[in-house]
């Protein structure tokens, strides 16, 4: 019993300290953006390797999501007789949670974890202490244009991601299933606001780019290293970003549609 | 060369995201609508609103011409106020249009809809509609049905 | 005699609860190859960290060129290090860019030099380490010999005073360690630098240092020129210089009484 208390202490210091450390960090990187105007190659370079990298999966999951919900979707509403409905309600459910949440996830599978074992293996291979010795901060030059490559790329991958599914839901619904193809549209411009709907869905994937990001550049040079510290910190990056953008999807989706 | 095909994808990725955000603006959801700048204040009363909601459509002879921007209860009335938000170009509504909290089908959305009178004065900018007819509250309405049932049932 | 480059006095420093360093005064003087030789594990490395300015000692002082590493600003710090070269073990090169832009990136980051004059200076220092013609290869096509020269052109690239090396004859056929032996000693000549070997490859080490610091137990068992250490009557000196097994340093790792062990197994019934 003892014991079992004790390790959680332990595990809960552990934590407490892990999180002082990223905030540091956070701060130091925020500190290393004004110095990025002055060489936006290092961010054009960034904006690649995250951005253009995840642009076919991102496409790809975004039709596929679209063309289930028109299945999915349409089965349900059909028997309500409201099938005209299907436009606005794919679209809703796209630009409010899914694109959002589902890019941050796919970007947490595909850019973070290359972004942490990046790093990870720069540190493993002293390239960062190498860095720091030749008087180059490797946060300034190495972390600050990844994390704001990855923060810029997240929402225009999320744009990208609901745009196309709304897209194939149309190729599924209208194409497919015979809904009206002016309902599809129509409906849909008068039930999507795009103050409370498409602006809402922005605010959050720009949070979650800055919260994926931030894990995913933190677990990298925080990492043990050594090749087996990479992995780990690889794991924890897609675990810990999935975990931190659902529970922060809960609280702002409460925050934005909750109370009203 | 190599650095150049670099930036012409990074410049591809950006305006892809931006034409993405621009069709959602203009495509999926209707901008145009909440464009603020050019509408007026319409308010009206009602005994009864029964699943209206904000952002809903106010529409005359079923095309929309604005949105419910507010609801709130006057205590002293006992009823409610729904502030409405019309478009500039649909300014020529009679000083007698009445108004009434309507639905969309069976089990549709609720909307308001205008109709207009033939009064020669027209509605300004924070008019009151006089003329309103309440929400069809489904229990309500059973219930008549019910009561008139019995009692004609007991003649 | 000029005051020395680096200067450590009474340096303590501690891995979470293990002493690394415990009161260590060391002297680097200008012009000279230094060595600090000791086994593994006695911090040598962290002992270069520490004179880098990576690594804050609990205790003492590191001075190098006249100024005290720990109480510099984050900025005052990074300008002394653009005078310092460090040749990591790995060679630490970037893998993202060719051997090229390898040399040129301390050029590039802290210089604003035309492009001609960059490529002239690049050229210049892969000259020096007979690598001009390996230019375009990748980092990951370089053998670890070839790596640990393109790293030490990167440390020259701006001309420091001074140069550590972290083991540079660790893992190399003895012809690549045959031309890093030489290159070392040159280069100091040549371009007038100072330089620390941090290593535990006695011969190669012992030819081309000026002077030798012996580390064990976080202390400096022993010091002086090669010639000094080999007639020295330290016992330790002896075990390191000659590869003794056992020694100062014993063989066995601490242990109770082997007798005690074996009885010890049999009266529990062979646990543990």
């Amino acid at each position: 019993m003892l014991g079992r208390l004790q390790s959680l202490g332990h595990w809960a210091l552990g934590t407490f300290e892990r999180l002082g450390r990223a905030s540091t960090l956070l701060l130091s990187i925020l500190a290393g953006l004004p110095g990025l105007l002055l060489r936006p190659r290092l961010l054009i370079q960034q904006t690649f390797s995250i951005g253009v990298l995840s642009l076919l999966i991102i496409v790809v999951s975004g039709w596929f999501v679209g063309m289930v919900l028109g299945f999915q979707l349409y089965n349900t509403l059909v028997d309500f007789g409201a099938d005209a409905s299907l436009g606005p309600v794919i679209a809703l459910t796209l630009v409010r949670e899914l694109g959002p949440v589902v890019t941050a996830l796919l970007f947490a599978g595909r850019a973070g974890s290359a972004l942490t074992a990046e790093i990870g293996l720069m540190k493993a291979t002293e390239q960062l202490s190498g860095m720091e010795m030749m008087a180059v901060d490797p946060i300034k030059r190495v972390l600050a244009p990844r994390f704001l490559g990855g923060v810029i790329s997240m929402p225009l991958l999320a744009a990208i991601f609901s745009i196309v599914g709304v897209y194939g839901g149309y190729f599924v619904g209208v194409g497919l299933l015979g809904v009206d193809k002016g309902s599809y549209w129509a409906q849909m411009q008068s039930m999507v606001d795009f103050h409370d709907d498409v602006l809402n869905g922005i605010i959050k994937s720009v949070v979650f780019g800055v919260v994926a990001t931030w894990i995913a550049v933190f677990e990298g040079y925080d990492a043990v290293p050594t090749s087996e510290g990479v992995s780990r910190a690889t794991t924890r990056t897609v675990v810990h970003t999935s975990l931190a953008v659902l529970g922060l999807d809960f609280v702002l989706t409460a925050l934005m549609y909750g109370v009203s | 060369m190599q650095a150049r095909t670099l930036e012409i994808w990074v410049g591809l990725f950006v305006a892809a995201g931006f034409a993405a955000l621009f069709l959602l603006a203009m495509q999926v959801s209707n901008l145009t609508m909440v464009g603020g700048g050019s509408s007026y204040l319409l308010k009206a009363r009602f005994e009864n609103i029964a699943g209206l909601k904000v952002r809903a459509p106010v529409t005359v002879a079923g095309v929309p011409v604005g949105r419910v921007t507010a609801i709130t209860y006057d205590s002293d009335t006992y009823q409610a106020v729904v502030s409405m938000r019309i478009e500039a170009q649909y300014n020529k509504l009679p000083d007698d249009t009445s108004a009434s909290v309507l639905t969309s089908g069976l089990v549709g959305e609720k909307y308001v809809g205008l109709e207009p009178g033939g009064d020669t004065e027209m509605l300004k900018n924070g008019s009151v509609i006089k003329l309103t007819q309440s929400s069809l509250v489904l229990e309500n309405l059973i219930g008549k049905f019910l009561f008139s049932k019995a009692s004609g049932g007991g003649k | 005699m000029t005051t020395p480059l680096v200067e450590i006095r009474d340096l303590h420093f501690a891995r979470g609860s293990r002493p690394i360093f415990d009161g260590i005064d060391l002297d680097i003087h200008r012009g000279k190859i230094t060595a600090i030789m000791g086994p593994s594990g006695t911090g040598k490395t962290t002992l270069l960290k520490l004179i880098g300015g990576q690594l804050r000692p609990q205790s003492g002082r590191v001075t190098v060129d006249g100024r005290n590493v720990h109480t510099l600003r984050h900025g005052e710090l990074y300008e002394l290090r653009k005078r310092m070269g460090m040749l990591f073990q790995s060679g630490a090169l970037l893998t993202d860019l060719d051997v090229y832009e390898n040399v040129a990136f301390p050029l590039r980051e802290h210089t604003d030099l035309p492009e001609p004059m960059i490529r002239d200076l690049v050229l210049m220092k892969l000259e020096a380490v007979g690598l001009r013609g390996a230019r375009n290869l990748m980092t990951n096509e370089l053998s670890g010999g070839m790596a640990r020269r393109v790293a030490l052109a990167r440390a020259i690239a701006l001309d420091p005073m001074m140069i550590m090396y972290d083991e540079p004859f660790t893992g190399q056929d003895p012809i690549s360690m045959g031309v890093l032996v030489k290159l070392i000693r040159s280069l100091n000549d040549a371009l007038g630098l100072t330089s620390i070997i941090v290593s535990h490859d006695v011969q190669e080490t012992a030819a081309i240092s000026d002077y030798i610091y012996l580390l064990s137990g976080g202390k400096v068992v022993a010091h002086g020129s090669p010639e000094e250490l080999e007639h020295s009557s330290s016992e330790w000196a002896q075990q390191f210089l000659q590869g003794l097994a056992d020694g100062p340093v014993p063989f066995h790792y601490r242990a109770v009484p082997y007798a005690d062990d074996l009885l010890a197994g049999r009266e529990t019934g062979g646990a543990r």
